[in-house]
Order: structure tokens, then C-alpha cells, then sequence
């Protein structure tokens, strides 16, 4: 069968939760355990049998980074891979409605979306294999998790008929309890739910009409998936929902990303061995799961792990010490520095017998259910503990601690900070 | 000649290294704190040594017979019944209030320094006024070069009835002062917290009194600095002689490491040979013993022949009394390491006081701590502004103490990351 996969990759006015990272590279191209981001998510498309091509799509302009990602991602995975432009954001419906013959050429028979920032095991053969089962070949489907209740009313939650799957109700996140199961933000859909989103734009362009008055930004192209589309469907035996039990996350904050590391650095162990450092005799002290670039440069003193991302070009001195961190390309930690919960900015420096302390932004370990919590820069006031990062190019002298700071690009310290942002 | 040496009570304001030791024994450069005081009174000609304690300890008692020994001196202990009942507390408590926390709490150089001897001296009468002579009396927290003859030589000179030490301060109007003539010394009055400058000089804490002082001491209690000092100001039988070099109130752990750092500068201006030096050595670092040669024989020879020259090396750490420092280490400026202590490879000491026995682990960074006999602290520890540890606590590998009060025989397992009372 003739499969599709788009990439919902979004584009420069989104992510700012994941500011000062995003000044630099677009969100989806930040390494996660060593790999840009939206790279598991291809590489799990390329996996599955009968897949045509992958389309990225969102509104960044045309970027070196992504052009050059995108011809590398086609060597590697040997699968037709293109970037697809949204003029404006028309939403997570709007896109793929104004790209639908793009998407269908070629005869696709059905289609993956994928949000760019969530993280997951991407369970997509089962998603074939679940509408397989469940015997109408034009149903959709969402892929669904538990969350826990007070955690499911930030996310799109689904109601479903316990025995068929069908979704009966959907709302986005709703202000009062409605369900555990809530949107992975990953569907199966067939040509048909051009139909179903058509039937929204046209609805949209008659209110535009009959709405005069109305302020000129607003579009009927911009479509969103979730309110627009599957709030409708619910309820009409179209719209199925698979629950997965592997690991998924959201990566709104910079926070979440050391969580989405740690997450794929454990399926590593399974999926990429050859991608987790091991401890050698004249190598550093690996604890737990490490991914180290090959062109990094680490003292055998250094002790590193358990999750810890080491980019290229990476010099990591003697007696350093690494711990639940992303050090990206070009940074320099010196001599006895201790990084534990931060990420390092590219070709940012850290002088000897520094420490670089975030607090870990982690879902409740004692609940099986719990996702990373969308946290808010601000609490009362007060800037939130959060794991510390560093801006590209930041400098932090010899002998200070940086505790649960954000530092911008470009800053040299020379001293002590502690629960601050520094602009 | 007689001193008498006002110990006291509990030193609360040194806890937590006062609940595993009584405070004359807590040692400061390497040496406990009473020797510092009882070697300067021998080198002075003074063959009786009173100290006024309120509290009995068995390891006081023991220690003053070691250093009878050694020194050659009688060593009598006072005990007082009443615990802190050295005069003042009592005389001022029963008047205005003032009670023992007011007393624990005591700021250095509160009324320049002084206990209120005039309990204890009433106490030590008949031993005191045994041959006539003139005697000392200090308080037990001073440390400064001990100027003891040439305060005996003042003495003689003027033919008063007392003589007090005074040393200059920056900020007067944080101290009782003391107001003498220029020339004579002559003691005119005392002005307590002056709001316009009238001196700055400060009671250093230090006395000699002529056996005739003991005629002005009733048997009830009585402050020294409230009542008898003034009295004999008035009749002209007071004298002050003004320190040179420095002087500190060791009494509670932010300035014991002031403290050190004056002592360890006045060592550097007259016994450079006392100091550590090497590689990775900053400025003054007292280790506790210098490497020798590195033959046993030699070791053993250098125990025999030197050590009773150099007191400092108190004869009870003579298993091993050499500290090891590993490789990489920068150490210094203004660090004591005792007896035994093993520094391992990478780590960062400044301005902090390593008693016996302790191990700081590889790639630790420590600024103005005190640590406290037989502590390990673990592998890129981070401690800093004022973090004392108790006897025998340990510090978990990674962690930031930041001015943590540790009492003793705790494992820290978490970081203290604001200062904090650890029970």
C-alpha cells in the first residue's frame, strides 16, 4: 500500500517556549539524543513498508540548516524527503488541505501526520495494523496515551468506546475532567479526511462572508486538526483511536528536551546500540546512556551520564563531570567543571571548576501516567527552578555557579548567578 | 608569672564543631586554640595557667596534662558551678535582661572583648594572688601575636594597677571604645557604641593586673568592663598599650576563617618556612606536616628531632601527621590542612580550614568552608560562603552546599542551595 508522511514542523513564531535555543537552529532541527529532533521522526516513517516520501511543512523560510538536513536525512534513510512552505500559518488542518495534491500524488492510499514536537516510539505499523483490525479501510486514527487527570486537561483528550476504539467525544483541552486518553498528536488518515477538513474551509469561507466586519488576518485556510476536524468526527464511526503504551512526551520547553533525550537514548540500547557510548580502557567513564559525537574530544577522566548528549566538536577536559545534560556542537567545558541538568550552548565555554546546575524539569517518577509538565517561566512571581541553559557563544568564567539560569547568546559571566534569566 | 585565661562555657557560637570538641581544643591553624594562647604565655616567663571553665570536660582535662608536660607549666582548671557565670552575663542578666543567648550571640569585639572576668577572678583569688606579682587575664577567642612581655614590660613601666590590650578597628561605632592619652596610655574613659568619633580603639581582650585589682572584686558577681574597669579609669589606674599586627575574636566560624587568613599572613611575614609551597599552591596554605623526605626513616627522624621545635603538630596525630594532596589541585590562598587529611586529584581549596582526618574527593571546589575532623566530601562537591561541617560528615558526591551548618555525623544526600541549619 502507497504511503504518505507529513512532518508538521510549524515555523519561527512558534516554539518561543523553547527560546534562547530556537534564536539559533529551528526547534525541529535541535538535537535530541545527538539527532535533530525531527530525524526519529523520519527515520520512523522510513521504516514503515510502503512508504513514498516525507514531506516536512510549516512557514519557516527557505534555511540553510533545514536544506542541508533535508539532503543528508535523504542519503541516509534513501527515501524522497521535501520541505513543504506554508505562505502563512494555516494550522495543523490548513497545511495539509492547501498541500493535499502534493500529499496524494503519487496514489497515496493514507497518510501519516506527525507533530514535530512530541517525542515517541511512533508505534506506526501497529497504527496500519489497528485499522487493519478494526476493518474499515477509511477510518482515521489518533494515537492516544494515558495521562494522568489533572495533567490530561492540558492536552486534546479523547473518549472512546472501550471495546470498538471508536472516539466518541473530543475536546481540547478542556477546563474540567473529561478523559485520561489524550492526542499523541500522531494520525493515520486516508484521502477521505480532505473531505471532512474541505467541509470546515468551506464553512469557514461562508462566516468570513456573511462576517463583514470582521478583521481582515482572519482565514478560512487556517484549519486546526484537533477543534475543527476532530471534534466533528467524533461520534461519526470515522475516527478511531490507538493507545500506546511506549514512551511519548511533548518538547514545548527547552526543559523538555533533556527528558526527550533521556527517553530516546533508553530505546537506543534497542534500536541504535552503535549509538551509545560505551566504556572503553583510555575512554571517559560512561554511566548509564551516553551518546558522544565522534569528532567530541573527551578526557578519559571525564565521567559522563547517565543521560548525556555530547555534540560535534566538543572538547570535554580532565576530571570533568556530566550529568542529565545536552552539550551542543562546539562548547567547551574545562577542567573540573560540573554541568548537571543544563543545556550548553553551541561553542559556549565553561572555565575550570565551574558548576552549571539547572533543576530537572522530570514528570512524577512515582506516577506512570505523568507527562512533563508545560511549565511557565514565571511562578508567583518568581522564575520557576528549571534546568539551566546556556545561550550559543555564552562564556562562564573559571570557579562560579550558574544555578537555574537561562543565559541569552553571546554573554560572557564573570560571576555567580543564581535563579536568574541574563539578558 | 600567672595568667588566668577566661575559657567559658559551651561555645554555641562555634557549633557545630563545639558539640564534638570543647572550643580551647578545636584547632585553629593546626594548632588547638588554647595553645596558640598557652605557648605565647610560656614564651612570656608565665609558669601557672589558670582557665576559668563553667563546664568540665574530660578531654580538657586530659589535653591541659598532655600540655603540662610538654610546656612545663602548671595548668589549673576554675570551674564555676553557674554554667557562664563569668560575671557579666550575671550582673548585666539580673539588671537589664541580657541572658545567655544575648551572651552566645556575642559579637566580636562587642564591648571590645571580654567575658566579664571579674567572676573567675574572684574564683581564681588565692591562686591568683599568690606571689604578689602582676598576672594576665585573656579571653580565650583572641588570636593575634600574643604580645605578653612587652604587655608585662608596659605594666612595670606605668605602675598601675592594670593594663589592657587595644587594638584599632575600622568602624568604632560598632564597639565600645577606649579612650586614652596619647603618650602615657593612660586610660581616660570607655564610650560605649560612640556615635562621633572619640577613638578607635578597641579592649582587645587581653589584661595584666597588679594582685591589688583583686582588693575591687566582691564576692557578688560583677562585670569587669561595667564596673571595675571604669572605677580604675577614674582613679588613673589604667593603662592601654595598642596591638600591633593583627587581631581577630575567633569565636564564631566566619571569623575564625578571618582569622586564619591573618594568621596565616602574619606566618608568611615571619616563619615563610611554616608554609606549603609547590605546584598548585596559592599564596599562604599551612599543611599540616610540610612533606619531608619521603623515607620512613626519614619521617621518623624528622617526628623526632623537629616536632618538639615545632609544636604545632599536636603529639595525637602522629600515626601519619602528614596530609596528601593529589594531582592537580590548586590549593590556597588561606588554607589550613590538618593532621592526615587527603586531598584527591583536580580539587579547588580557597580560604577554608580542613581539620584532621577529612578526605575531600577529586574535583570538589571549595570556598571559605570549615571542615570539620574525619568529614569526607564527595567527588565535584560545590561549598561555599561559610559551610561548616560537624565532625564526621559526609558529603554525597555532586552536590552544592552553600553556607550549610552541618552538625556532625550526618550524610548529606541533597544540596543545601541556601544557607541552612543541617540537624
Amino acid at each position: 500500500m502507497p504511503l504518505k508522511a507529513v512532518i508538521l514542523i510549524g515555523g519561527p513564531q512558534k516554539g518561543t517556549r523553547f527560546r534562547p535555543l530556537s534564536f539559533e537552529v529551528p526547534k525541529p532541527l535541535f538535537p535530541v539524543a545527538g539527532v535533530p529532533m525531527v530525524q526519529h521522526h523520519i527515520e520512523a516513517c522510513a521504516k514503515v513498508p510502503g512508504m513514498k516520501e516525507i514531506l516536512l511543512m510549516g512557514f519557516y523560510q527557505p534555511h540553510e540548516a533545514l536544506s542541508r538536513f533535508l539532503v543528508s536525512a535523504q542519503q541516509e534513510f534513501k527515501i524522497p524527503i521535501r520541505y513543504l512552505q506554508e505562505y502563512a500559518a494555516l494550522g495543523t488542518g490548513g497545511g495539509i488541505y492547501h498541500f493535499r495534491d502534493q500529499i496524494l500524488s503519487g496514489g497515496a492510499e493514507a497518510f501519516f501526520v506527525l507533530n514535530a514536537d512530541v517525542c515517541s516510539e511512533f508505534p506506526l505499523q501497529e497504527m496500519l495494523e489497528f485499522r487493519q483490525q478494526h476493518g474499515d479501510a477509511h477510518s482515521f486514527v489518533i494515537l492516544g496515551t494515558t495521562a494522568n487527570r489533572t495533567q490530561a486537561l492540558n492536552y486534546g483528550c479523547i473518549v472512546a468506546n472501550a471495546d470498538t476504539q471508536e472516539v466518541q467525544h473530543y475536546v481540547e483541552k478542556p477546563s474540567t475532567f473529561v478523559s485520561e486518553i489524550i492526542n499523541c498528536g500522531i494520525y493515520l488518515f486516508t484521502p477521505d479526511i480532505f473531505q471532512h477538513i474541505g467541509e470546515v474551509f468551506q464553512r469557514n469561507q461562508q462566516e468570513l462572508v456573511l462576517e463583514e466586519s470582521s478583521n481582515g488576518w482572519q482565514r478560512a485556510e487556517v484549519i486546526r486538526l484537533e477543534q475543527d476536524v476532530f471534534t466533528a468526527l467524533a461520534g461519526s464511526g470515522k475516527l478511531y483511536v490507538y493507545k500506546t503504551d511506549g514512551f511519548w512526551s511533548q518538547i514545548k520547553s527547552a526543559g523538555s528536551a533533556i527528558y526527550a533525550s533521556r527517553l530516546y537514548l533508553n530505546q537506543y540500547s534497542k534500536s541504535h546500540p552503535e549509538r551509545l557510548a560505551q566504556n572503553k580502557p583510555g575512554g571517559p567513564v560512561i554511566r548509564g546512556n551516553v551518546y558522544i559525537h565522534p569528532t567530541a574530544s573527551i578526557d578519559s577522566t571525564a565521567v559522563l551520564g547517565p543521560n548525556v548528549s555530547i555534540g560535534e566538536g566538543v572538547t570535554v577536559g580532565a576530571g570533568v563531570r556530566v550529568r542529565e545534560s545536552i552539550v551542543l556542537h562546539g562548547a567547551s567545558l574545562h577542567d573540573h567543571t560540573c554541568v548537571l541538568n543544563t543545556i550548553v550552548g553551541w561553542d559556549s565555554t565553561i572555565g575550570r571548576w565551574a558548576r552549571v546546575e539547572g533543576t530537572p524539569s522530570d514528570p512524577n517518577p512515582n506516577d506512570p501516567y505523568a507527562k512533563i509538565d508545560s511549565e511557565t517561566l514565571f511562578r508567583d512571581g518568581r522564575l520557576t527552578p528549571s534546568i539551566t541553559i546556556l545561550g550559543c557563544s555564552v562564556t562562564i568564567p573559571a570557579e562560579v555557579v550558574i544555578l537555574n539560569s537561562i543565559v541569552l547568546p553571546h554573554k560572557e559571566l564573570s560571576r555567580s548567578y543564581k535563579n536568574q534569566i541574563i539578558l | 608569672m600567672r595568667a588566668l585565661i577566661l575559657v567559658g562555657g559551651f561555645g554555641t557560637r562555634l557549633r557545630p564543631l563545639t558539640l564534638s570538641r570543647p572550643k580551647p581544643l578545636v584547632e585553629f591553624c593546626n594548632k588547638a586554640l588554647l595553645l596558640h594562647q598557652l605557648e605565647a604565655l610560656r614564651q612570656a616567663g608565665v609558669s601557672h595557667v589558670v582557665l576559668a571553665v563553667s563546664y568540665m570536660s574530660e578531654a580538657l582535662g586530659a589535653a591541659m596534662r598532655e600540655q603540662e608536660q610538654r610546656l612545663g607549666i602548671r595548668i589549673s582548671l576554675s570551674h564555676e558551678k553557674e554554667p557562664l557565670g563569668t560575671g557579666r552575663v550575671r550582673a548585666a542578666g539580673s539588671g537589664r535582661g541580657r541572658g545567655r543567648a544575648q551572651a552566645g550571640r556575642r559579637r566580636p569585639g562587642d564591648t571590645g572583648v571580654g567575658t566579664g572576668a571579674a567572676g573567675p577572678l574572684a574564683l581564681a583569688r588565692d591562686l591568683l594572688a599568690e606571689g604578689g606579682e602582676p598576672f594576665f587575664v585573656l579571653n580565650s577567642d583572641v588570636i593575634c601575636e600574643f604580645p605578653f612581655a612587652a604587655l608585662a614590660r608596659f605594666h612595670r613601666q606605668h605602675g598601675g594597677e592594670g593594663s589592657l590590650v587595644v587594638t584599632r578597628v575600622e568602624e568604632p561605632a560598632k564597639y565600645g571604645v577606649v579612650v586614652s592619652e596619647a603618650d602615657t596610655g593612660r586610660i581616660c574613659r570607655f564610650v560605649e557604641k560612640p556615635r562621633v568619633f572619640v577613638s578607635n580603639k578597641i579592649n582587645a581582650g587581653l589584661y595584666i593586673f597588679s594582685p591589688g585589682i583583686l582588693q575591687r572584686i566582691q564576692l557578688r558577681p560583677t562585670s569587669i568592663e561595667k564596673e571595675i574597669f571604669p572605677a580604675m579609669a577614674q582613679e588613673g589606674q589604667l593603662y592601654a598599650m595598642e596591638l600591633q599586627g593583627f587581631w581577630m575574636d575567633i569565636g564564631q566560624p566566619k571569623d575564625f576563617l578571618t582569622g586564619m587568613c591573618m594568621y596565616l599572613q602574619a606566618l608568611r611575614a615571619q616563619h615563610p618556612e611554616k608554609l606549603h609551597s609547590g605546584p598548585g599552591v596559592v599564596g599562604n596554605v599551612l599543611v599540616l606536616c610540610p612533606p619531608v623526605p619521603t623515607l620512613a626513616k626519614w619521617r621518623g627522624l624528622y617526628r623526632e628531632l623537629w616536632l618538639p621545635s615545632r609544636p604545632w603538630c599536636s603529639p595525637s596525630s602522629f600515626q601519619d601527621p602528614s596530609a596528601k594532596i593529589g594531582a592537580n589541585c590548586v590549593i590556597g590562598p588561606n588554607v589550613t590542612i590538618g593532621a592526615g587529611v587527603v586531598v584527591e586529584d583536580g580539587v579547588r581549596i580557597k580560604r577554608c580550614t580542613v581539620l584532621k582526618g577529612a578526605r575531600i574527593r577529586s574535583h570538589s571546589w571549595l570556598e571559605s568552608c570549615i571542615v570539620g575532623w574525619s568529614c569526607s566530601v564527595g567527588q565535584w562537591v560545590r561549598m561555599e560562603n561559610v559551610t561548616v561541617l560537624g565532625e564526621d560528615v559526609i558529603v554525597n558526591d555532586e552536590l552544592y552546599l552553600n553556607g550549610a551548618n552541618v552538625l556532625p555525623h550526618k550524610s548529606i544526600a541533597e544540596s543545601v542551595p541556601e544557607p541552612r541549619i543541617i540537624m
